[in-house]
């Protein structure tokens, strides 16, 4: 197992596999918010199911060393290239036709890790952590929370935006974890781009719904504040 | 007959591995667009040698982009502005008159400089030490017919055999990474009878020395295969993280 830890291409085996499991939980997550534009009653069900219950709680934990190896690996991967490249960069620059989001997949991972950052306050914090620690103030209904959230423009606008980077960081992550994996040649280079072009697009726009929509919903009814 | 051009050639000039290396601009004149950019260099040199300043020293062998002897990072591209050729087969017609040309050694810890535009590149040499040869059994000879290579593997094999082993991969990747080079040279002999005997520990033991070296982490930025004078693409990387993973998990 030590190939995972001192061999290049076992450490981005792990950023790979981990990479995986973490679009998988998000396709898991996108569909739950949608099923909020079609029923709160339903929604806040799942967010019961989902509460300090002793499975949801595992899952977090697991997910949350997902994101912790996830983040932490390409850290140390994003250092040891820096290394690697040398002390002397190129005077003429680097005029190589690559993809943007290819070159800049650890700042965009910053990026996401600060949304999340944010995003955790506003629900797990108020939701399943305070549960944990029995607060009287645990809010076990999240349609509220969401709801409210979006009547603030800020949020809307902070929200889309880190749906924006999560595009871009998917549109190379996808495939990138395919090739990391072995399951690329000259036909499927094509196929692999393709796939992770829709799943990107899916996540993105399927989490873009709910602030959308409630966003929408209070300008009508004239409830939309600023912050 | 191509036109002639004036250009400014901005070469890095270093003394030694250890001397802190520096720009240099120097003018040329009357350049024919048909001479080739290491003649271009051999022009500045006989001027240099007659204004009796030391010549810029550069690598290169054949002049015809099969050894991967020459080098160069040309305006923000390893081998210069065009694609799928060496330095050798640059022509000046590339480059417009007046034209300031900045010239760079390749850039990699694991390339580190001997002097002006010329790299240490035995790091490549060691790669090939490790595993990328076959060990033949001279036995008896085999019936030509009796080789069961199917087209498609002969012409994989021969596209990723195209490599020269010139670096431009490594000078062109952010993150200093050898993969496209290692890869070919895994493919090159993994997709034949002769080389599949030893794939899994050649897989094993040039990807080790590669990381020893220190040579980067791939992100696939595809950079390398953009760059590549041969075209070496990126499905030969893929087919080595195959043969890697695949040894490490049967382990």
């Amino acid at each position: 197992m030590y190939w995972l830890f001192n061999s290049s291409i076992g450490r981005k085996f792990i950023m790979s596999i981990t990479g995986t499991c973490l679009v998988l939980f998000l396709l898991f997550h996108m569909t739950m918010n949608l099923v909020l534009v079609f029923s709160t009653e339903a929604y806040d069900m799942i967010c019961e199911f989902l509460g300090a219950n002793w499975y949801a709680v595992v899952a977090t934990l697991a997910l949350a060393g997902g994101f912790a190896i996830h983040i932490l690996y390409g850290t140390w991967l994003t250092l040891q290239n820096k290394w690697a490249r040398g002390a002397e960069g190129y005077s003429s620059g680097n005029k190589t036709p690559t993809e943007w989001a290819a070159k800049n997949m650890y700042v965009l991972g910053l990026l996401i890790f600060l949304g999340l950052v944010v995003h955790l306050c506003n629900f797990w914090y108020k939701m399943q952590f305070a549960e944990l620690i029995h607060s009287p103030d645990a809010i076990a209904a999240g349609s509220g929370l969401v709801i409210e959230l979006f009547s603030k423009g800020i949020y809307v606008v902070i929200y889309l935006a880190w749906l924006w980077t999560l595009w871009f960081h998917l549109t190379h992550g996808v495939w990138s974890a395919f090739q990391t994996l072995g399951w690329n040649n000259k036909t499927w280079y094509k196929r692999v781009h393709f796939i992770a072009y829709i799943v990107a697009t899916i996540i993105a726009l399927g989490f873009a719904v709910c602030p959308i929509y409630f966003s929408a919903v209070h300008l009508c009814n004239g409830t939309m504040t600023l912050f | 007959m191509d036109k002639e051009i004036n250009v400014k050639v901005r070469v890095w000039r270093q003394q030694g591995p250890k001397a802190k290396g520096h720009f240099e601009t120097y003018k040329l004149e009357k350049i024919s667009g048909g001479t080739s950019f290491l003649e271009m260099l051999d022009i500045l040199n006989e001027q240099l040698i007659r204004d009796k300043k030391e010549p810029v020293v550069f690598d290169n062998d054949c002049r015809e982009g099969i050894c991967g002897m020459c080098s160069l990072y040309i305006n923000g591209h390893p081998h210069g502005p065009d694609d799928l050729i060496t330095t050798c087969q640059l022509h000046m017609r590339h480059f417009k008159n007046g034209q300031t040309i900045t010239v760079e050694p390749w850039r990699s810890a694991a390339f580190p400089v001997v002097r002006d535009l010329m790299v240490d590149r035995q790091a490549f040499d060691k790669i090939i030490q490790a595993g990328g040869y076959v060990n033949v059994n001279t036995g008896g000879v085999p019936d030509a017919n009796a080789m069961p290579i199917s087209k498609l593997d002969a012409d994989e094999a021969m596209d990723a055999a195209s490599c020269i082993g010139c670096g431009a991969c490594v000078a062109a990747c952010k993150n200093g990474s050898a993969m496209l080079f290692v890869s070919a040279k895994v493919s090159q002999l993994a997709l034949l009878p002769q080389g599949k005997v030893e794939a899994k520990a050649r897989a094993r033991a040039m990807v080790k020395r590669m990381d020893e070296l220190g040579f980067g982490n791939c992100t696939n930025t595809r950079a390398c295969e953009l760059e590549c004078p041969k075209g070496v693409s990126i499905s030969n990387i893929a087919r080595m993280n195959r043969s890697y993973l695949g040894a490490k998990l049967s382990e």
